[in-house]
């Protein structure tokens, strides 16, 4: 069955013909190129997927392009706000050595920004290490991406983002 | 996955409708569950009807000594709600802890009760509240819920609204997560409700299953001490890669203990 569907990504109104059984990550990264999503397990376990649907932390494999359909969704692409700037929580895991072969990194990322405004920018290191349940880590890296993540809540909350 | 058609509907009966008319059809509530599914071709439905687009599903109310949760409302929203928190504790701690954070801003509790998962957290609660599960046809006691393995008493083309949940004098749950998949080996809601203690146990069996035994013993004693004693035959149990039936009948007794102390 294909359907037509018309969503905000990052800013923009994109449209595009799927079948229902599209996930949102194959739209993404195929009909879109944004490829910074990544499909880790394509099991719903890795988190390597993870993008904000109405400003929510979401596993795209785990979301049908269709239900998506009017939402607004933003994904690692989104985040920065030009070349040279980087949005808080990328530039704190930059700093913070936050990331070894970096396939996990983008949802990370996108999961550690919906936890902290969910705690309201106040994290502490056992809320992030509960927080980050659904992502995983193959290079064994949690230690600084925790780091990170505490240190781009300040970040964030001082940048007002 | 193999392709379908196709719904959504915005409202309950014009998702009846929908799946009357499909030749397989299947109802999505926030897919965490059916995705996965037929992502692995375990399931090849002609007619997927999501039902994320009727409002009336979702939402919370306390009113006197009951909570009730519309059947779309998501595990996220029960784990951050203050008015479940101070009616039933137990109840936003165990929503809080079930898969991962983007899991439960998607999973519903209409759905996790209607798949009857043998390890979804949430049966362990509805049965030891005795909570009442209230579909588009019918109110169905707890008890008579959970049939069996992913088997519930609702019938072809119903569609649970609400589930209520009376509060108790004390409640709660303890889990053994499985490290990988945050599903319960085992989990044991324990409650002291209106009509004396209740104890049910996910994870272990097809569905979620009360244990007498444990509940005339904290009728007589409300302690840890009087759970311990009680070990589950491990006849019939789940038994899997994760651990044998004999590992999880312990757990159960474990399990239970802890809740009864964490319970106070």
């Amino acid at each position: 069955m294909t359907m037509s569907v018309s969503m905000s990504v990052n800013g923009k109104t994109v449209s595009g013909n799927v079948e229902a059984r599209t996930l949102l990550v194959q739209f993404l990264r195929e009909n879109l190129g944004l490829t910074g999503t990544h499909v880790g397990c394509d099991t719903s376990q890795c988190g390597a997927c993870v993008v904000h649907v109405d400003g929510i932390s979401v596993k795209s494999c785990t979301l049908l392009a269709v239900q998506a359909d009017g939402a607004k969704v933003t994904t690692i692409e989104g985040l920065a706000k030009s070349a040279e700037q980087l949005h808080p929580m990328q530039e704190a895991f930059r700093e913070n050595h936050g990331l070894q072969c970096g396939f996990c990194t983008p949802g990370m990322v996108m999961s550690a920004i919906d936890l902290v405004k969910r705690h309201n920018y106040e994290v502490t290191e056992e809320i992030v290490r509960h927080g980050l349940e659904g992502n995983i880590c193959r290079c064994t890296g949690y230690h600084n991406i925790v780091k990170a993540i505490v240190a781009g809540a300040s970040a964030m909350k001082a940048a007002g983002v | 996955m193999y392709d379908f058609e196709y719904h959504k509907p915005k409202s309950v009966a014009d998702a009846v409708a929908a799946l009357k008319k499909a030749s397989d059809g299947k109802f999505m509530a926030g897919g965490m569950t059916l995705i996965p599914t037929l992502k692995q071709r375990l399931a090849q439905p002609s007619d997927v009807i999501d039902l994320g687009a009727i409002g009336d599903l979702r939402g919370i109310k306390v009113d006197g000594n009951t909570v009730t949760i519309g059947a779309m409302t998501k595990h996220a929203e029960v784990a951050a709600s203050a008015e479940v928190a101070k009616a039933i504790p137990a109840l936003a701690k165990l929503a809080a802890n079930i898969g991962d954070g983007q899991v439960r801003n998607r999973g519903t509790i209409g759905g996790s009760v209607a798949n009857s998962d043998p390890a979804a957290d949430y049966p362990a609660a509805v049965l030891a509240l005795g909570a009442t599960i209230t579909t588009n046809e019918r109110k169905i006691a707890a008890d008579d819920f959970f049939k069996g393995l992913f088997e519930t008493a609702l019938k072809e083309g119903e569609i649970i609204t609400s589930i209520s949940f009376p509060t108790a004098t004390k409640a709660a749950y303890m889990k053994f997560p499985n490290p990988a998949s945050r599903y319960a080996m085992v989990g044991v809601f324990v409650a002291q409700t209106a009509s004396g203690p209740r104890v049910a146990v996910t994870g272990a069996g097809a569905c979620a299953f009360r244990v007498k035994e444990m509940e005339d013993a904290l009728a007589k004693n409300w302690s840890p001490d009087a759970v311990a004693g009680v070990k589950v035959p491990a006849d019939g149990l789940n038994g899997d890669i994760h651990g044998s039936p004999e590992y999880r009948a312990h757990l159960v007794t474990v399990m239970a203990k802890r809740a009864v102390a964490a319970a106070g």
